[in-house]
């Protein structure tokens, strides 16, 4: 009986759907993070002079001060992005297909 | 030179510390309680405990001394140790949660032959603890010789018999609530000095970097990429160790079954992003803080004009120059107490591989009184303890750097691949993981023993035979490789009915129907 109801659900559309729909955020999030992490690492690793490149004429801060501190806050804020997503839609959709089941 | 303030600082915590203990061991009377504080630890509370557990004192005073060394490479760690955290969270968290109940190896081995993954994936977090626990006594002993001046070994006794108390007594509930006030401590001390050290320059950024840059003798090269990592295979290497390694670490893993659900589980990791990039940042002004007040003050200097005790001690001199001996103190306790609550954490995690992983599902296969798994997890973190303390004091003289570096490659090359593939893919068969995980720790472990971090550092030798630091490059391709190629090719009925059972498991980590 509950194997059968399993079935059902796994076959269903809804939760195909929500399964998509995860899978597609969560791997264009990571794919955005490891993007912007390896590219920053080449960066590093073939121009370093490139991060040393000073802001403005006047300044002794080098671009790669701020490039570093703002993937430190993307990741954080990618974080969040998801968090927002998952608890608005996903948690939803979850508890739809849950309800069904009852 | 005893320090008075420091102790006292300290004593409050452990005393703090020990009353949590004794309230949790009360709590503590079934296998939930002592591996997950029952599930009831709310989101926010397992961010900083998680943070609690990331910002080790290596990390503290490793990264704020290597920005008081080198300025800008400083901070290409710290992005390193970040950018694990949302992949961890995209990938991982939610399917965890769902899928286990006490340790990873309960959603690795979710549909796979429990004894061979249960085996593998405790051989890892065995392996992975053992090296970070290691590396973290012997930091933790020669930082309280020099900061309280206790002797070493009972510096390492000390450690080692309250990280026991914690574990043995507390279990998670315990070891939670210690990392919680380190990480609010830790935070708070280091958000105390960055407001200091940008007091001093006016809150104006463009005035710390020259002053620093004045007085540093890399002078504008602090602002820039150094020699960390100099060739594209090395940066790729270390990319990979720090971001799957963080996704492999036993005790990081286990601390998504403390809370109720999956919601909770993301939450929590969003919340630890926030409190560790955060700290990051502040290491990274503290490190420039250090060049700024502390390199040219004959205080905190030796005769060859390097910093008193190690360029580690960088953020503790300049806790000392910006608030005296009291806050040194504070520090100083900080850091101690921060020693405490990661080896308590990576503790727990051992204990929990051999009690719950090893005894309870290998052993006894699953059917064991509750009481007697709780026994043995307790004995099993005493005996942990214990072994600790003995290898914390025989590698007293050691260099034990590369231990951590190693702990990370294990984890990303044997725990990761197989946590994520038993997920993700559903050909995976069990002889493909045990096969390919078994390959990665082989790898990664005989690569860091050729490399140049115990080939040339401890053994002597001239030249390394294999010529890279970090190896999880290769060891982590070897062993998604060599899972792929024994999955492929394993066409008995036990792996027909392992890859018939992923549906079900799909079901269950995604919307946690058991």
């Amino acid at each position: 009986m509950r194997s059968n109801l399993k079935k059902k659900i796994i076959n269903s559309n809804e939760f195909r759907s929500l399964v998509k729909k995860k899978s597609l955020v969560s791997w264009v999030l990571s794919a955005i993070t490891l993007l912007t992490y390896f590219s920053f690492i080449l960066l590093v690793a073939f121009f370093p002079e490139i991060l040393g490149i000073k802001i403005s004429k006047n300044s002794v801060i080098t671009i790669g001060i701020p490039i570093g501190v703002s993937i430190i806050i993307l990741a954080f804020i990618s974080t969040g992005i998801y968090v927002l997503i998952a608890n608005k839609e996903f948690d939803q959709k979850e508890k739809k297909i849950l309800k069904k089941i009852k | 030179m005893i320090n008075y303030p420091a102790i006292t600082m300290f004593l409050i915590f452990v005393f703090a510390t020990l009353v949590i203990t004794f309230w949790a061991s009360k709590k503590t009377k079934s296998r939930s309680h002592f591996y997950a504080a029952g599930g009831k630890v709310t989101s926010m509370q397992n961010g900083l405990a998680i943070a609690g557990d990331y910002m080790s004192a290596a990390s503290f005073l490793g990264i704020s001394g290597l920005v008081y060394l080198s300025g800008y490479d400083g901070l290409i760690y710290s992005i390193g140790f970040l950018v694990g955290w949302p992949i961890i969270l995209f990938l991982l968290a939610e399917r965890l949660r769902n899928l286990g109940d006490y340790t990873f190896a309960d959603a690795a081995a979710h549909r796979l032959d429990q004894t061979k993954i249960r085996c593998l994936a405790a051989l890892g977090s065995l392996i992975t603890v053992a090296l970070y626990l290691i590396a973290q006594m012997v930091g933790a002993g020669k930082l309280i010789q020099l900061l309280f001046g206790l002797p070493y070994e009972l510096a390492v006794i000390i450690v080692g018999v309250l990280m026991i108390m914690y574990v043995s007594f507390g279990g998670m509930l315990a070891t939670t609530w210690v990392q919680i006030i380190k990480a609010v401590l830790l935070l708070s001390g280091a958000t105390f000095m960055t407001i200091a050290v940008m007091w001093n320059v006016d809150f104006n950024f463009e005035i710390l970097f020259q002053k620093a840059i004045n007085v540093h003798p890399k002078n504008f090269k602090i602002m820039q990429p150094g020699g960390l990592v100099s060739d594209p295979v090395s940066a790729i290497s270390l990319g990979i160790a720090l971001m799957f390694g963080t996704a492999g670490l036993p005790h990081i893993l286990m601390r998504f079954f403390t809370v109720k659900n999956a919601k909770d589980a993301r939450k929590s990791v969003f919340f630890a992003t926030g409190f560790i990039g955060y700290f990051y940042i502040l290491t990274f002004i503290i490190g420039f803080g250090a060049i700024m007040l502390i390199s040219t003050n004959p205080k905190f200097l030796n005769t060859e004009g390097g910093l008193l005790g190690g360029n580690n001690m960088a953020a503790i001199h300049l806790a000392s120059a910006i608030g005296g001996d009291m806050f040194l103190g504070f520090i100083s306790a900080v850091a101690f107490a921060t020693i405490l609550a990661v080896v308590s954490g990576l503790t727990l995690a051992g204990a929990s591989a051999v009690s719950h992983d090893l005894y309870a599902s290998v052993i006894k296969k699953g059917v064991v009184e509750e009481k007697d798994e709780l026994l043995v997890s307790r004995l099993s973190a005493v005996t942990l303890g214990c072994i600790a303390i003995f290898l914390g004091i025989i590698f007293e003289k050691q260099n034990v750097a590369f231990m951590v570096g190693l702990a990370f490659a294990v984890a990303a090359s044997a725990n990761f691949p197989i946590l994520f593939l038993s997920m993700y893919w559903k050909r995976l068969t069990s002889q493909g993981a045990l096969i390919g995980g078994g390959a990665g720790l082989f790898i990664a472990t005989i690569l860091v023993i050729l490399g140049p971090a115990v080939w040339v550092d401890i053994f002597g030798n001239e030249k390394a035979i294999f010529p890279y630091k970090y190896p999880a490059l290769f060891s982590v391709t070897t062993a998604f490789i060599f899972t792929w190629f024994f999955s492929k090719i394993d066409k008995s009925k036990k792996s027909q009915k392992e890859i018939n059972k992923f549906d079900n498991q799909l079901l269950r980590s995604q919307i946690g129907m058991k």
